[in-house]
């Protein structure tokens, strides 16, 4: 899951990570009366939507007035942000972050993530704040910097000081970065985050080390036991349909294509997508019904599909090892009779009861087109988008 | 004829009397699975039969720990049914106990959960299958999982992958085309799993009764990479692969947790790349991994031999064995 920025930091103060004094703001009135309570003579007005890129996209603007963070807030609030990781249609901007100006001296990065090759959490510093990190590492993989973290004893201190060694830090930087990781660290774990990136952290010519930026996600598997931070969930950033299927307990995905698909199994439903493109089309969705798939998550995925306008034909693919297909197709006829589906369905069902789906979809008095394997299912969609 | 599991394997289910637990308990009696033990803390000294719809053939005694379930009857292997948040620590109780190997169904389990039980694991010596796979099946001898029994035919395919129903789809083929199965093993879709790729296809590479391995990999992480490496220096059996989620976009998680490519790395079309320079036979249509894997296996036998390596050697495939795969290891 992911959340803003300023929750990020609400969240990194608790933990003791200093960051720049700031709060979220709703309104233009909001933001000056931030500003105001924030004091100094230097704001920062700071989009907050689910993407980076925020800055290049015209998104955080200085500000050296209160009328010009009144001016900078009524700019942002509202605006159509377009960054690289929005897409085209970008995103609406409904919530600023006022922050105070800072002296700024050096801009490093500092990053928390899982590491799936060790299966360990690992701790990466780099000299090159701002830049992406995966640029960093392709170009120049010498200047990042990792310290792995031990399962159940956390990061130690003399790893925090490998780390601002190699950063170069000194004095009180040095003393204010050792500091700062640790209880970044400290934070990421306690929080169950997936990830918790700092680009950039800045040292400040007073020698403050402070989380100019804060990028935390966090493992969806462990918000159970987060029950806070779920509530920070912020459905405006997501898909409206995607919201719709989770309701309904479905996996779905909204992709570009024109072909909708319904399956059983995360991985299969990757690899239909990947036939649906082989055969000509291209994937509407990423759609997993699960291990029980019937008429209810039939009808909820068909809706949902269908929803899309781009969607110019289905492919429903079930293997049935538990799940017994003559269920599924009962589903399926069930489903497409309830919702009028107007484009053409191929549905292809394997495994447990095959041969008795096929007799219900052939005699539903529907025109499903019935495919016996994976191969003849990718011509049917073929036929079917060229129809 | 088969790796990890067989005839003999002596299984104990932790969490047997919970819902998951019973239907499939009775699904891997009816297979023929060795089920010798269940775990439910709190239930220990009776014996269960099953539920109402899901009676079981025998019954099976239950007990309070795995401790009891090793010492009493014997058990070797666990397959965990618990729900995600008590998961974590069922491993580690079978680990605990002396259970050799550990098939863990759940899941959802979180991350950090399981980086501790990975770690601890090391210093075991215990072997974990999954969290959030289908089990481990050797065709005709042991289903110690939630896959259906009847789609697998005993034989001499070894078969590993991250997924589920698309494990399914890759057997099916084969057995319809009467090519068997020595075992299949769902390594599962978390990012953090027990056995990777690189250790079933080792086991597979060194098992006598395998001649092919099917491996069917998906968007995210490295371990296919890191098995190709392998499977280019060490294995002279025809290995056939896909990677699932050619059309993924970047940044977002397809269904499975492990299942997404973060920062431009763990894209299908990499590792693709990265297993055909490893001389990997790899398909582009899941629907072509039956028929690929026949082929392979006749122009291996049509490259007749005395000595098995020599013919390996001379197998389809194995010219581009000059071809050195180096998987790029620049890791975040």
């Amino acid at each position: 899951m992911k959340i803003h920025e300023y929750q990020g930091k609400e969240i990194l103060k608790k933990f003791g990570v200093p960051v720049p004094r700031g709060q979220v703001a709703f309104t233009v009135d909001e933001a000056v009366a931030v500003a105001k309570l924030v004091g100094g003579d230097v704001w920062v007005v700071k989009a907050q939507i689910h993407a980076g890129g925020r800055g290049k996209g015209g998104g955080v603007k200085l500000a050296r007035s209160i009328d010009e963070v009144r001016q900078r807030a009524g700019e942002i609030l509202g605006m159509r942000l377009v960054t690289h990781q929005t897409g085209p249609e970008g995103r609406i901007v409904k919530r600023l972050l006022i922050e105070q100006g800072m002296n700024i001296a050096r801009e490093l990065y500092v990053g928390i993530t899982l590491d799936r090759d060790r299966s360990q959490n690992v701790v990466m510093v780099s000299t090159e704040g701002g830049m992406e990190i995966e640029k960093v590492a392709e170009e120049t993989p010498e200047k990042i910097l990792k310290e792995a973290i031990a399962p159940g004893i956390g990061l130690q201190a003399f790893q925090a000081r490998n780390l601002c060694f190699g950063l170069g830090l000194k004095g009180d930087a040095f003393k204010n970065g050792v500091k700062f990781l640790l209880s970044l660290a400290k934070a990421y774990e306690a929080t169950d985050a997936s990830l918790a990136e700092i680009n950039p952290l800045v040292v400040t010519k007073e020698g403050d080390v402070l989380a100019l930026d804060a990028k935390m996600n966090f493992d969806d598997n462990a918000l159970y036991r987060h029950p806070e931070l779920a509530e920070l969930r912020d459905l405006d950033e997501e898909d409206p349909l995607e919201v719709e299927a989770s309701t309904s307990n479905l996996n779905y995905i909204k992709l570009d294509g024109n072909v909708g698909c319904m399956v059983n199994g995360a991985g299969l439903a990757m690899g239909t997508m990947d036939i649906i493109k082989l055969a000509g089309g291209m994937p509407a969705n990423f759609l997993d019904v699960g291990g029980g798939a019937n008429a209810k998550t039939v009808e909820a995925g068909f809706k949902i599909i269908l929803k899309d306008p781009h969607v110019k034909a289905i492919l429903i693919n079930i293997f049935g090892g538990i799940v017994r297909c003559d269920r599924v197709a009962t589903g399926v006829v069930e489903a497409a009779k309830n919702v009028h589906v107007k484009v053409p369905i191929v549905v292809r069902l394997a495994g447990t009861n095959a041969d008795i789906a096929a007799d219900i979809l052939k005699n539903s008095g529907l025109s499903f087109l019935v495919a016996g394997s994976l191969k003849e299912a990718a011509q049917k969609v073929t036929q079917a988008i060229a129809a | 004829m088969s790796i990890l599991v067989s005839k003999r394997t002596r299984v104990a289910v932790q969490g047997i009397t919970g819902g998951e637990g019973t239907f499939h308990t009775m699904q891997m009696i009816e297979y023929g699975t060795n089920v010798v033990a269940g775990i439910t803390p709190g239930k220990g000294g009776t014996s269960y039969k099953g539920d109402e719809t899901n009676a079981f053939k025998r019954p099976v005694p239950v007990f309070n720990t795995v401790r009891e379930a090793v010492e009493q009857e014997g058990a070797d292997t666990s397959i965990i049914f618990v729900p995600a948040a008590a998961a974590a620590d069922a491993i580690l109780e079978a680990a605990n106990a002396g259970i050799k190997l550990v098939v863990c169904i759940t899941e959802g389990i979180p991350s950090s959960d399981m980086i501790k039980v990975y770690d601890q694991l090391k210093k075991t010596g215990t072997r974990l299958i999954g969290p959030n796979c289908p089990g481990i099946i050797t065709p005709g001898e042991a289903k110690i999982g939630i896959m259906p029994g009847f789609i697998h035919k005993p034989g001499r395919v070894g078969v590993v992958s991250r997924s589920g129903t698309l494990t399914y789809e890759a057997v099916w083929q084969l057995t319809e085309r009467g090519i068997g199965q020595s075992t299949c093993i769902g390594i599962g879709g978390d990012p953090v799993i027990g056995t990777r790729f690189i250790d079933a296809i080792k086991l597979f590479s060194e098992d006598k009764n395998t001649d092919g391995i099917i491996m069917i990999g998906e968007i995210g992480g490295s371990a296919e990479e890191e098995a190709a490496d392998y499977i280019a220096r060490h294995v002279r059996k025809p290995v056939v692969g896909f990677i699932a989620g050619q059309t993924a976009p970047p940044g977002r998680r397809m269904g499975h947790a492990g299942a997404i490519i973060s920062g431009g790395k763990g894209t299908a079309a990499e590792k693709m790349k990265v297993m055909k320079e490893a001389g990997i036979f790899v398909v582009e249509s899941p629907a072509l991994l039956g028929e690929t894997m026949a082929k392979a296996l006749r122009s291996k036998k049509g490259a007749k031999s005395k000595s098995p390596k020599k013919s390996a050697t001379k197998s389809a495939g194995k010219k581009k064995r000059t071809v050195k795969a180096k998987p790029t290891k620049k890791k975040r």
